[in-house]
């Protein structure tokens, strides 16, 4: 039998539900971006280190690169226009803001959707399991400080809503 | 001083008289930059977020050798391939464009050949453009490029810059004669004699690996000729667009004024993006010959192998001292290998000139001679990265003045105290001919020592040494060119702009237009702008609006490169500001027969000097001379878009000066080395925003570091780069890097009425000196010592005799 070349995907991006048929070897990323015009995932290696390609199906990150447009079908994807736009990382979105915690903006949407998930835990990470948490990130601008100040800074307050 | 808000007006007119705050200072103020909300929230747009209709998509073959003729390319395969439009090879390229030499006229004896965008008889690195498929997608694009039928007659391959100048070693371009692209000497004379009667001379030999600035953002270029007007429009991620306007209409034989380069959000420079690369002219060749849109966008692997490289330089060198701890001289030998061309159109000397002129520099520096050669290998294109030269000048002069210090037995920190050039002594001039026109070395040095806690940090490393815990402290001093003048370039025959310039203009609502001709490229150039705009106009922040970034749409200069965005930038958005201030209170004092010595502009309005009182608000001054002239006398004509240009002309740079230490741990079991902390004084004048300088010192520094601990292009001896991928060439990670702290000194220059110095580089002219410093005095126990660049664990290992003992 012949290998598909194409397969019929049905996937919630955004909040879209969008069906569409897909090359079975393109990866999520370029589906997003050059199908959907998604543009905030960046490509930085297309091959799972530097993690601009970042994105969360089905509530979890993954690599953009990583995974194949088929593999998401009957998924829920969210990229950073979706979750910029639903206010989910707002707080994240503000720190970083206030602290420069960028400067050329390619790894941001990457960054943003690694640390929500440090903010998502029950305690607040300490400097260096933040660090840790990010090491799948690349900056080449910053030196991680602001990123590591700004993420510190919403982990913490939000420890304080918990705990009143 | 309060902090101003954004977008924060004057008060509300009470009675029918307003009164305005005093004119608003952002100068120093750590402002949030307004253009990175978009980027947050994945809205930036980037070469590669562009899509226009029709376009195509550029894949290359690339020489799979480091040097081979090219016997014969069949095409007809690619060409007949599924979505290919268009197969090209060099012959055609070469064709439409002209070939260019990377020298400049004023380094004396710099050769080279000429190079054209793909290679048409010979490949001369592996991974040179040989062949660009256009296809409807990148992945047939990609899939046809494997069609290209290349035949191939290999060539011995030059790979060793040691033992490049040999009789025996082939010579990559016959015509030249040799395989040496320039060669700097410096000579105060008198050198070997000072060695010879020294109390002590130290040396040793100083290794950098070549390595490359690894952009996030790969370099991306998008191409579209419109045949019917004969225009030209090429999106690119670069930091130079006038430069590559220039480039472009020079080398296709178009019209500049028919050129447009655009720069639009562009991820990460560092130097990467300031040159000419055969890719993007190839990508212009093909929308001529299309009259499609092109775009390429190069893989994290062909960036490897195709991006310019940097460092990988050999120094030898020595230094002779008193007994008294005294530097009486210094000699310094370079060699370094570049690629098969010098870089176009900087050249790929500067790197060398800088070792040559700048060890221990900051040094009184009386007795000294510096020799650097670069020779031409068969490895990629080579040329300026941040902070070009001054680490490898740094950490040079900063190995040998610990090595003098060990040798006396006195701490680092007095020894570098007692020999920095005096602070009454400036301007100084360099035996090579460069002048510091004031540094601030002694107090960079006390203030660093206080932020470290240096006493306490040294006693802390002695009491955890007797636990068996092996911590180093290491110092580099250093300084960093800024503000260049001509000298750099202009002055040799590049066509790089030494000037800046702004465009600003009063918008009919009353708002601030600004256009400049530095570009954003995340360094937080436009927020830059707008801080010093707003200052000098007496207008909120937020009425100001900044553009970056085009040549149809910004006054012409040179972009970022040197750290000279804000120090020639930013004086002349200064003086723009200033002009149009001063046309608007002459216009208003005119309609009002008051004087325009008697007004000024705070929050937008126009108000008395003395009372505050607001006499017209801008969008009232607009809207007279916009659209009411009636009311503006028949003998007054108010201009209200003014520009003005700026070009530093009394030193070859500014330089810039500081100090970093680091404070690290040595596993002498693993040769792990973890970093604890670093900290940095800077000196870069008059700071717009210490938010963004200093993020920008921390990113710099991290670089340093990378090339320290981490980075390393591997090329084995037949030029086959081993570490293509992000898996195998190991950049800095959040989890190894330590916190930095930074601290400042200010020394405005005298040279521009804003006083600011270049803030970009200095982070990564010292950072791997100290590092080095630091893991060297982790070492002392063992009696080890490690010049060679990045320390791996297998080098510091194999230094402290431990590999080998199983």
């Amino acid at each position: 039998m012949e290998p598909l070349e194409f397969m019929d995907i049905s996937v919630v991006v955004n909040g879209t539900r969008i069906t569409r048929r897909v090359a079975a070897r393109q990866h999520l990323v370029d589906f997003l971006r050059d199908e959907l015009g998604f543009t905030g995932s960046h490509l930085g290696c297309e091959h799972g280190v530097c993690g601009a390609c970042t994105v969360r199906v089905n509530g979890e990150i993954v690599r953009g690169c990583l995974m194949l447009a088929v593999q998401a079908d009957g998924a829920v994807v969210e990229t950073i226009e979706g979750a910029s736009d639903s206010g989910g990382l707002a707080e994240l979105q503000r720190e970083f803001h206030e602290r420069n915690a960028l400067q050329c903006g390619f790894c941001t949407p990457g960054m943003l959707f690694s640390a929500a998930e440090l903010v998502a835990r029950e305690s607040p990470p300490t400097r260096e399991e933040i660090r840790l948490h990010l090491s799948g990130n690349y900056c080449r601008c910053t030196g991680y400080q602001s990123i590591v100040d700004a993420v510190e800074a919403v982990c913490r307050g939000r420890s304080w809503e918990k705990a009143a | 001083m309060p902090r101003p808000q954004l977008g924060e007006s004057g008060m509300k007119p009470d009675n029918g008289i307003s009164v305005a705050r005093g004119p608003a200072d952002y100068i120093g103020e750590p402002l949030p930059r307004a253009n990175a909300v978009r980027l947050l929230a994945g809205r930036g747009r980037y070469v590669d977020d562009i899509r226009p209709p029709r376009v195509v998509h550029a894949a290359f073959v690339r020489s799979p050798h480091a040097h081979a003729r090219i016997v014969a390319i069949d095409t007809s395969a690619a060409a007949a391939a599924p979505g290919v439009v268009r197969v090209i090879t060099g012959a055609e390229v070469a064709r439409l464009c002209r070939p260019y030499v990377g020298v400049l006229a004023h380094i004396k004896g710099m050769q080279s050949a000429p190079q054209y965008p793909l290679a048409t008889d010979r490949a001369r690195w592996q991974g040179e453009p040989v062949a660009m498929v256009a296809a409807e997608t990148r992945a047939q694009a990609e899939d046809a490029a494997q069609l290209v039928e290349i035949e191939w007659g290999e060539l011995a391959p030059v790979t060793d810059p040691e033992t490049a100048l040999d009789a025996a070693t082939p010579v990559i371009h016959p015509e030249l004669g040799s395989n040496l692209c320039f060669e700097r000497i410096v000579d105060s004379g008198g050198v070997d004699e000072a060695m010879a009667r020294a109390f002590k001379v130290v040396e040793a030999t100083f290794l950098t690996a070549r390595h490359t600035a690894v952009t996030l953002e790969p370099r991306s270029v998008l191409a579209d000729f419109n045949p019917a007007d004969r225009q030209l429009t090429v999106w690119l991620s670069t930091q130079v667009p006038y430069m590559m306007q220039w480039i472009i209409a020079r080398h296709f034989a178009l019209p500049e004024t028919r050129v447009r380069v655009i720069a639009p959000d562009v991820g990460g420079g560092f130097g990467l993006k300031i040159h000419t690369y055969g890719e993007d002219l190839t990508a212009v060749a093909a929308a001529i010959l299309l009259g499609r849109p092109v775009k390429f966008v190069a893989d994290r692997l062909e960036s490897f192998a195709s991006d310019f490289h940097a460092r990988g330089h050999r120094v030898k060198a020595r230094m002779a001292f008193s007994r008294e701890g005294d530097i009486l001289a210094v000699e310094v030998d370079d060699l370094y290998g570049i690629g098969p061309y010098s870089g176009y159109p900087r050249g790929s000397a500067n790197e060398g000139i800088q070792v040559a002129n700048l060890v221990a520099a900051p040094y009184k520096q009386r007795i000294y001679r510096g020799r650097s050669r670069a020779v031409f290998q068969n490895k990629p294109m080579y040329g300026q990265y941040r902070a070009v030269g001054h680490p490898i000048a740094c950490l040079t002069g900063e190995g040998l003045v610990d090595l003098a210090a060990d040798a006396l037995g006195m701490d680092p920190a007095e020894f570098r105290l007692r020999n920095y050039i005096p602070a009454d002594a400036y301007p100084y001039r360099l035996v090579s001919g460069l002048t510091f026109e004031k540094l601030s070395q002694h107090e960079a040095l006390e203030k660093l020592l206080a932020m470290m806690d240096y006493r306490r940090l040294r006693a802390e490393q002695a009491e955890v040494r007797r636990r068996g815990i092996y911590r180093g402290i290491g110092l580099a001093s250093f300084v960093e060119n800024s503000n260049p003048s001509s000298a750099t370039y202009g002055q040799g025959g590049a066509s790089i702009a030494s000037q800046e310039a702004c465009t600003i203009k009063l918008a009919a609502t009353g708002g601030i237009t600004v256009a400049a001709s530095v570009v954003e490229i995340g360094q937080g150039a436009e927020a830059m702008v707008a801080q010093i705009a707003a200052t000098h106009m007496g207008v909120p922040i937020g009425e100001v609006k900044v553009v970056t970034g085009d040549t149809e749409t910004t006054p012409y200069g040179g972009g970022n490169w040197g750290s000279r965005g804000t120090g020639i930038g930013g004086e002349a958005v200064l003086q723009a500001a200033k002009a149009l201030r001063a046309n608007i209170l002459s216009f208003v004092a005119r309609l009002i027969e008051s004087e325009a010595s008697l007004l000024e502009i705070r929050d937008g309005n126009v108000v008395q000097v003395e009372s505050g009182v607001v006499r017209m608000s801008l969008e009232e001054v607009a809207r007279t001379a916009y659209f009411q002239t009636e009311r503006v006398p028949r003998d007054f004509q108010p201009e209200l878009t003014v520009t003005r240009s700026y070009a530093q002309k009394t030193y070859a740079g500014v330089y810039t000066n500081g100090i970093q230490a680091s404070y690290l741990e040595l596993d002498p079991e693993t040769g792990v080395v973890r970093l604890l902390k670093h900290w940095v004084v800077d000196d870069c004048g008059t700071i717009v925003n210490p938010l963004l300088v200093d993020e920008q010192i921390r990113g710099a520094c991290v670089q340093g570091i990378g090339a320290a601990l981490y980075e390393q292009c591997l090329y084995n001896a037949d030029g086959q780069l081993m570490n293509g991928s992000l898996m195998d060439y190991l950049v800095p990670m959040a989890a190894e890097m330590p916190d930095i702290e930074v601290g400042h000194t200010s020394t405005p220059t005298a040279t521009s009425e804003l006083g600011a110095k270049g803030a970009g580089e200095a982070g990564t002219a010292g950072a791997a000196a100290a590092v080095m410093n630091a893991l060297n005095d982790a070492m002392k126990p063992f009696g080890a010592r490690l010049y060679t660049m990045p320390f791996t664990p297998e080098r510091i290992l194999r230094a402290l005799g431990k590999t080998g003992e199983r």
